[in-house]
């Protein structure tokens, strides 16, 4: 059993060296700061290793973590598909490695990158224009509302108010409201969806915008989404879609052909990019043709075969990130839809709305489906009539090697149970998943303990997240670790 | 397709049993039937050498891979140690999902805490949560932090702030209602105008945003700056756009700074054309349960283990939701794992060396450029990696040109930020820059007329 | 627990009337509902409240929530112990896990508030007893 290594700080002892650098001479040079501004060097605790401990505690922490690499990852609304290794080696290409002030002559290639990515997912997503800036889906949320307000504000009246389905997602408030907006939850129906005749009650000259996820946190297609965009229009209010979701769309239905005005999407979930432990990830911003004047800056622009990078736009929100975005994010976006191109997109949505289906199917006998709506690459199922919590079965599938699906969101189903195969399991995975799940629900029943005591397995046990919030450490200090 | 495991066999099975005749029947739900699977104009599928050959080729288009630059202005060029791409490439870091379930992620939380810890060290504050985006985002996340813990609206930014942060900044706020006041910088020594600052200060102003060394590469005097803020009751907010000065400066804790923002490229990230990038943010204690961000604590498992979790997780938004800190989820999480590789490679040695490094190579710089006769070093104490050479009578910009022609890229003329700057030029020396690679810079430099 | 001069909320405050002041917690059911508390965000000293304004919250690991203020007045005094002990809240909501202490301006306020056995009912009708 893998146990954590002791930290950094604890195997450090002075005079150890990791690193190898010329030491240069400067002949006439002297330090050119006055005293007072000089640090009396880095604390006595900064770490000082060898190269060797480095390797060691490194590769001792890689062995403590679950990754993509290692299993199955069944959460909702995550994507947490195969991060192509081709795509890696692209992405350390040392002649794209560019300052971002480099000349834009000098740097061609790197802008027809960002470019052409711009350019598919356009095609994909069918909208107006693109932008690749934000870095990440919140970012791109905040980003869109800001778009959203501008437009509304140059036809002079903003609005006050954002309209939220009660299973969005927590950035979908969030991002509206650093945006400038209140917002306004709006239920859904008990189809699980956003009803027409709800809509209606809930539109007033005050809305600016209902934001919609399409697939919804449930898995199944908002079917009224041209009505509703077709009568938020006609209020003056525009149509928000979270892309997160788009593993579901592609090459089946575009977003811009529905009546949404401005989408997002995540290239760390739809477009393989890897998730990194939490990040960088990459939230492009598609709109509608007239909502194009306010995109963030810069943008790439192509007149007679030469890229062009555009600062200054009259009714842009402004900047949102530094230089031009994640570009190698970016970079490994696009080389995964070329390695898909037009042969294989549409068949990434079709394996994963089948595996999700077949997941469905084949659990639904076992646990609570409580929307009995047809689904697409997700399902959610509830903890109804089960002995034990949502989060105990999380922890024995642990015990399993299997990494648990999304717990407890979205709200609206109680303990809820999200699950999300991809697109990029083997059926024997997928199987093996249900087989597993099957026997713990079986556990639940019989045994209810073996969860709750959960997991037992792995390099450490349940943690005790209220003395982690009660009593504070976050940071490594000598006497807390003697 | 490699990336798509199941096999035609497999689907007809899987078909079989949900009881459909073909895949189409699962998008029946979408009942917009006149937009169902529309042609989407993509080339078809590259194969992995031929996706190689594209990448190549975007590659051989670039052409500044051709010349010896001296570009900084908030992405710096540095030394990378191998085995921070070594350990930063193990599938085990690059593909997890963000520790939610921490029994099976103690490997990226302790390397995540590992990191705040390093970074406390390096700013001299007291918290640093897990990363923002970029060090301009982060500059804006430190402005809502000031707001949000004082109640008050006011902000005041130095002048010399990074261009780019102060524009993320003015577009994060642009509908928040704060007002927004500019503190100058001094011509002569391009430093903050302190008695400006102290006139604009008043009892509604939340903090004043600086940065140091500023975008004209100069140190600020911070502990002044902090001083003066504090008698007005207000939050002094330090930006740092490039972090390797960190061990060579004294600290933004050390001068008292509430607030310490920046951006950490220069800890084991490649420029990579601006992204992905670590912005950070590091506080006093008093600011923690506003602090936007993900943070890593300690504590123990049934069994008395240490363990790490995500923490104070009541902020964020998938629990506050409209009244979270920030709506910030996924954030740079990988970079800042990466960045804890780099600094416990370089280690307290390695970064106290390297960064003084910087300073002598740009010192050298300042130090033959007296023998310039068509520019001078416009501030030429108190700098740290960057230096203004200011052109007597020449365009930056046309300076600029010419030196191209040599294949150096001299720096970045100020005159795309700062009207009236036309004749100055920022020059960025780290580490990368040899004696040839320098007196290559000054002797053409010295041969323009 | 003598519950005479306790009445309660539907938010599940529950405010014991001392002379002009009343004392002010949250329920035996908000606190298990709420979890473990690991931190209380208390309203400053002389706030005027209106009857049901949000004046403080509670967090535990998983959710916070808000504390309304059972009746209008203005704040006397914060309980102290909480920051260093939260957990007070979980182990004696109705005694040592008490708020604050709120200056009545209107006694009238108290009678449409529940008393402990219309809580009670009220708990049962909510599926949360």
């Amino acid at each position: 059993m893998r146990t954590l290594p002791p930290p950094l700080f604890e195997k450090s002892r002075p005079g150890k060296i990791g690193y190898s650098f010329p030491e240069i001479q400067f002949p006439g040079a002297d330090v050119a700061v006055e005293s007072g501004s000089l640090r009396n060097g880095l604390p006595d605790e900064f770490p000082q290793l060898s190269e060797v401990e480095i390797v060691r505690h490194y590769t001792a922490l890689a062995h403590l973590n679950y990754s993509v690499d290692e299993g199955f990852y069944p959460l909702g609304s995550c994507t947490m598909k195969y991060n192509p290794k081709i795509n890696e080696k692209i992405a350390a290409q040392e002649t794209l490695n560019a300052h971002p002030y480099a000349p834009h002559e000098l740097v061609q290639g790197n802008l027809e990158i960002l470019h052409l990515l711009a350019d598919y997912l356009i095609k994909i997503t069918g909208f107006g224009g693109i932008s690749l800036n934000p870095g990440a889906g919140a970012h791109g949320e905040f980003t869109g509302m800001l778009v959203i307000r501008k437009y509304l504000e140059g036809k002079g009246d903003p609005r006050k108010m954002v309209l939220i389905p009660d299973s969005a997602h927590g950035t979908n408030p969030a991002s509206a409201v650093f945006a400038g907006y209140e917002t306004r939850e709006i239920p859904s129906s008990n189809e699980g969806i956003i009803d027409v005749e709800t809509l209606k009650r809930y539109l007033t000259p005050e809305v600016a915008a209902l934001m919609m996820t399409n697939p919804n946190t449930l898995g199944v297609f908002e079917k009224n989404i041209k009505k509703i965009a077709d009568l938020l229009h006609q209020n003056g209010s525009l149509l928000y879609m979270d892309g997160a979701n788009l593993n579901a769309l592609l090459g089946i239905v575009r977003p811009g052909d529905l009546g949404v005005d401005v989408l997002h999407m995540n290239l760390h979930k739809t477009f393989a990019t890897p998730h990194g432990g939490g990040g960088p990830g990459s939230g492009p911003v598609a709109v509608a043709a007239h909502l194009v004047p306010y995109l963030p800056v810069p943008t790439i622009n192509l007149s007679n075969g030469t890229y062009t990078v555009e600062y200054d736009r009259k009714q842009s929100i402004g900047r949102v990130k530094n230089f031009y975005g994640q570009f190698l994010v970016i970079v490994r976006a696009l080389a995964y839809i070329m390695s898909l191109g037009r042969d294989h997109l549409r068949r990434v949505t079709e394996d994963a709305v089948l595996n999700a289906n077949y997941i469905r199917k084949k659990l639904a006998d076992h646990l609570d489906l409580p929307y009995s709506s047809p689904t697409l690459h997700e399902v959610v199922f509830s903890d109804k009539n089960l002995k034990v919590k949502t989060l105990d079965i999380a922890k024995r599938l642990l015990d399993a090697g299997i990494h648990p699906f999304t717990i407890y969101f979205p709200l609206i189903v109680h303990g809820a149970m999200m699950i999300e195969p991809t697109e990029t399991e083997s059926k024997e995975t997928i199987d093996q998943f249900i087989a597993t799940m099957i026997r713990i629900i079986g556990e639940a029943e019989t045994d209810p303990d073996l969860l709750r005591n959960a997991p037992t397995q792995t390099p450490v046990r349940r943690l005790d997240e209220t003395l982690a919030a009660r009593k504070m450490m976050l940071k490594w200090r000598r006497e807390e670790n003697a | 397709m490699r990336y798509l495991p199941l096999t035609e066999q497999e689907r007809k099975e899987i078909q079989g049993q949900l009881g459909i005749g073909g895949i189409d029947e699962l998008f029946t739900c979408i009942e917009e039937g006149s937009c169902l699977f529309p042609a989407i104009d993509l080339p078809p599928a590259l194969s992995e050498p031929e996706l190689l050959q594209r990448f190549a080729a975007f590659g051989e288009k670039n052409r500044f891979q051709h010349y010896t630059s001296f570009l900084g202005a908030g992405s710096y060029r540095h030394f990378i140690p191998e085995v921070v791409q070594y350990l930063s490439t193990k599938g085990e870091f690059v593909t997890p999902y963000t520790p939610y379930q921490p029994e099976v992620s103690q490997g990226n939380l302790q390397a995540m805490f590992e990191y705040q810890t390093m970074i406390t060290m390096l700013t001299g504050m007291d918290i640093a949560n897990a990363s923002l985006y970029d060090g301009g985002t982060a500059a804006a996340e430190g402005v809502l932090l000031a707001v949000r813990k004082s109640g008050k609206k006011r902000i005041l930014v130095s002048s010399s702030v990074h261009p780019e942060y102060q524009e993320i900044i003015r577009t994060y706020c642009q509908n928040l209602n704060y007002n927004f006041g500019e503190i100058g910088f001094q011509n002569g020594d391009g430093k903050v105008n302190l008695q400006e600052l102290q006139s604009q200060l008043n009892g509604e102003t939340a903090g004043f945003l600086f940065q140091s060394p500023n975008f004209f590469g100069v140190v600020e005097e911070s502990r002044k700056i902090g001083e003066i803020v504090h008698n007005s009751q207000s939050f002094a907010i330090q930006v740092v756009a490039e972090a390797m000065s960190l061990p060579f400066l004294t600290t933004p804790g050390a001068n008292d700074i509430d607030i310490a923002v920046g951006e950490a490229q220069s800890f084991g990230l490649p420029m990579a054309f601006g992204g992905p990038s670590l912005g950070f943010m590091a506080v006093k204690e008093m600011f923690l349960r506003q602090m936007p961000g993900r943070v890593v604590g300690q504590t123990v498992d049934i069994d008395g283990k240490r363990g790490y979790v995500l923490t104070l997780s009541t902020r964020e938004q998938h629990i506050k939701r409209e009244k979270a800190t920030s709506n910030i989820c996924s954030n740079q999480a990988w970079c800042a794992v990466r960045a804890a590789m780099y600094l416990s490679t370089m280690g307290k040695q390695g970064l106290e060396s390297l960064s003084r490094h910087n300073h002598m190579a740009a010192s050298y710089f300042v130090h033959k450029a007296a023998a310039l006769s068509q520019a001078s070093v416009k501030y030429s104490r108190d700098y740290f990696n960057e230096v203004v050479l200011e052109f007597h009578t020449l365009a930056a910009k046309d300076a600029v040109d010419r030196l191209r022609e040599k294949s150096i890229l001299a720096g970045v003329p100020l005159s795309w930020f700062y009207p009236g700057k036309e004749r100055e030029l920022l020059i960025n020396f780290t580490e990368m820059h040899d004696h040839a690679d320098i007196e290559r810079l000054l002797k053409a430099l010295g041969e323009l007329k | 627990m003598a519950f005479e001069d306790v009445k309660f909320t539907k938010e599940h405050e529950w405010i014991r009337i001392e002379g002009d002041k009343g004392r002010v917690g949250i329920t035996e059911y908000a606190q298990h509902e709420l979890g473990d508390v690991v931190y209380v965000e208390l309203p400053k000293l002389d706030r005027l409240l209106k009857k049901g304004d949000p004046c403080a919250n509670i967090e535990s690991v998983k959710a916070v929530s808000d504390v309304y203020s059972p009746i209008s007045g203005s704040i006397k005094e914060v309980n102290g112990k909480l920051g260093d002990h939260p957990e007070l809240i979980n182990q004696d909501p109705h005694g040592e896990g008490w708020l604050f202490l709120i200056q009545m301006a209107d006694q009238a306020e108290m009678k449409d508030l529940f008393n402990h056995i219309q809580y009670q009912e009220y708990l049962k009708g909510i599926g949360g007893e």
